[in-house]
């Protein structure tokens, strides 16, 4: 049969704004509920940030920073800061990677059929280094290793094991399980194996995720000393509790040209490598 | 024929002891800046210190008031977060629409205009700039403007996330496919509706599931923001720990995991339906 057809189609209406089956619009009333509900139940003191006063005060807190104390004492100790916070962010990766690694070998099936009977407590174990940010962990640890750079390494440390270790044992379960296979064949031992076969495979893919969470971890080491955990945050929350305005500036100088140092050197090293 | 023994010694042991005695030299000053001293961890004093605290973590506090009190931290946390990411889209969509390359008109014949060019490499550092101040430090600035209590977490919150949020959208609209665009653009369409009708509809769904990741990420920080006063879960933290009252650091702690578990699950499948 062959029926006639419009030579144009008939224009069809638009479909309704909201429609009881359409999960999109339950899922924008939901969000705009979320928001509405957020702004509400927070007393947040509009009034007060946009007042007058609080334009004034921000004006004369801003003044305050200009200009930024340079003088050579002190900048040498914003440096001995600055390389502080270096050491602490490279060392606590250093750690982690060690750590993440031990971890992630229990925590990942080795073969297909594996039964890595360790392998669920291993992964809660992660989970909840890496749920709890670093700042927490500083905080905590202050209490057993003291003020200074070293609780900050351990909160580094910590956190990013959980990190790590999840995404490590990730790796390992994908990784081409041909030579694994050939050795395990052999009747070498899973230690072996893992050596000799599994690492050598994934080991540029920790290596990329270790020198991404290192350079995350500056950016955190920097304001890991606000609790007093060492590193340039150290300084300033000490200044900025005492109002030195212009060492604050300073130290927010410093603090913006690392990160900047950091980024364009991730993204030129990036850069080079994918070339 | 057997197979053939694995050999006893590791043919390779020489460069690889090398390199582990190279690497712990250079992690020497590494070591020395961060007062990297793990045996103060066992001296008696800190051993007991550290016993007492986590001993007390057993019972969990979990007193009725206690309870309520912690319920309405941990919905605070997460309104901050939302309030925080909505008003950080308030910055970012402006900032984005204004700093996108994909959307000059002036570039369409070749190069862009002057005038143009730098008004948009402008708009770029200064999101640069808003995303490079860690939200804790904006967080410690407000606070001292606006005083103790969420407004200065929200504000804090909007200006970090405004610019990593503009950010990336302008680097997810460029390297999407912008060949509708230009072709709207060409034709005489305004810049508002090539980006509404060609530009949006290519990667929404990879722009809606970043501001969901981003999301998560916010509600991670408000609760780290609470150290310096901002309200919420990571105030009462750290009062807590303060107070060493390790069975509420402890149940806060739990709270705060399954908090940090539940934003993933939520983002993971809302991106897995969206995206």
């Amino acid at each position: 049969m062959n029926r006639q057809r419009a030579a144009n189609p008939p224009y069809r209406l638009p479909p309704p704004l909201f429609d009881a089956r359409c999960k999109a619009c339950w899922f924008v009333v939901g969000l705009a509920g979320l928001v509405v509900a957020s702004f509400w139940s927070l007393d947040l003191q509009w009034a007060q940030f946009l007042s007058l006063q609080a334009v004034h005060s921000m004006a004369r807190f801003v003044g305050e920073f200009f200009p930024p104390d340079t003088s050579p004492a002190f900048l040498r100790k914003v440096a001995l800061g600055a390389w502080e916070t270096l050491a602490m962010s490279a060392l606590g990766t250093g750690l982690a990677a060690l750590a993440g690694l031990a971890l992630a070998v229990p925590a990942s099936r080795l073969y297909a059929g594996h039964t890595a009977p360790a392998r669920v407590p291993t992964r809660l174990i992660l989970n909840a280094l890496r749920s709890i940010p670093e700042l927490v962990w500083a905080a905590l640890l202050l209490i057993s290793a003291g003020l200074g750079p070293f609780a900050g390494t351990l909160a580094l440390a910590l956190h990013t094991t959980g990190v790590l270790g999840r995404l490590f044992a990730e790796a390992i379960e994908n990784a081409p399980p041909g030579p694994a296979a050939a050795l395990r064949t052999h009747g070498v031992g899973n230690g072996r194996v893992f050596l000799y076969a599994t690492l050598p495979q994934v080991l540029p893919q920790l290596m990329s995720y270790t020198l991404y969470r290192w350079e995350n971890n500056i950016r955190a080491a920097a304001v890991l000393g606000v609790v007093g955990a060492g590193g340039l945050g150290q300084l300033l929350a000490f200044h900025m509790g005492l109002f030195h305005m212009s060492k604050t500036a300073t130290i927010l100088g410093a603090m913006l040209l690392m990160v900047a140092v950091v980024d364009a050197a991730s993204h030129g090293a990036r850069r080079w490598l994918t070339r | 024929m057997a197979a053939s023994a694995a050999p006893a010694r590791d043919p390779a042991w020489l460069g690889r002891s090398f390199w582990l005695l190279a690497l712990l030299v250079l992690l020497w000053p590494l070591g020395v800046a961060t007062e990297f001293r793990p045996w103060v961890l066992l001296e008696p004093g800190n051993l007991r210190v550290t016993g007492q605290f986590l001993g007390s973590f057993w019972p969990l506090a979990h007193g009725g008031e206690f309870l309520a009190m912690v319920a309405r931290e941990t919905w605070r946390t997460v309104a901050m977060a939302t309030a925080g990411v909505s008003l950080a889209l308030l910055i970012a969509i402006p900032l984005t629409l204004a700093s996108t390359q994909a959307l000059s008109v002036s570039a369409l014949s070749g190069r862009m205009a002057r005038g143009p060019f730098w008004l948009r490499q402008a708009l770029r550092w200064l999101l640069i700039v808003l995303r490079s101040i860690p939200e804790l430090v904006w967080a410690l600035v407000f606070v001292r403007v606006v005083g103790l209590g969420p407004t200065a977490g929200v504000l804090a919150i909007a200006l970090t996330y405004g610019g990593m949020l503009g950010k990336v959208y302008g680097e997810i609209l460029e390297s999407g496919e912008t060949h509708a665009t230009t072709t709207l653009l060409r034709n005489g369409s305004s810049r508002l509706q090539a980006f509404l009708y060609a530009l949006l509809p290519a990667s929404a769904a990879e722009l809606t599931s970043y501001t969901v990741y981003r999301w998560e990420c916010a509600i991670r920080s408000s609760v780290v923001l609470g150290f310096v006063g901002a309200g919420g879960l990571g105030q009462q933290l750290d009062n807590s720990m303060k107070m060493f009252n390790g069975g509420e650091v402890a149940s806060m702690l739990l709270v705060f995991i399954a908090l940090v578990a539940l934003a993933d699950r939520v983002s993971a499948w809302l991106r897995k339906v969206l995206g």
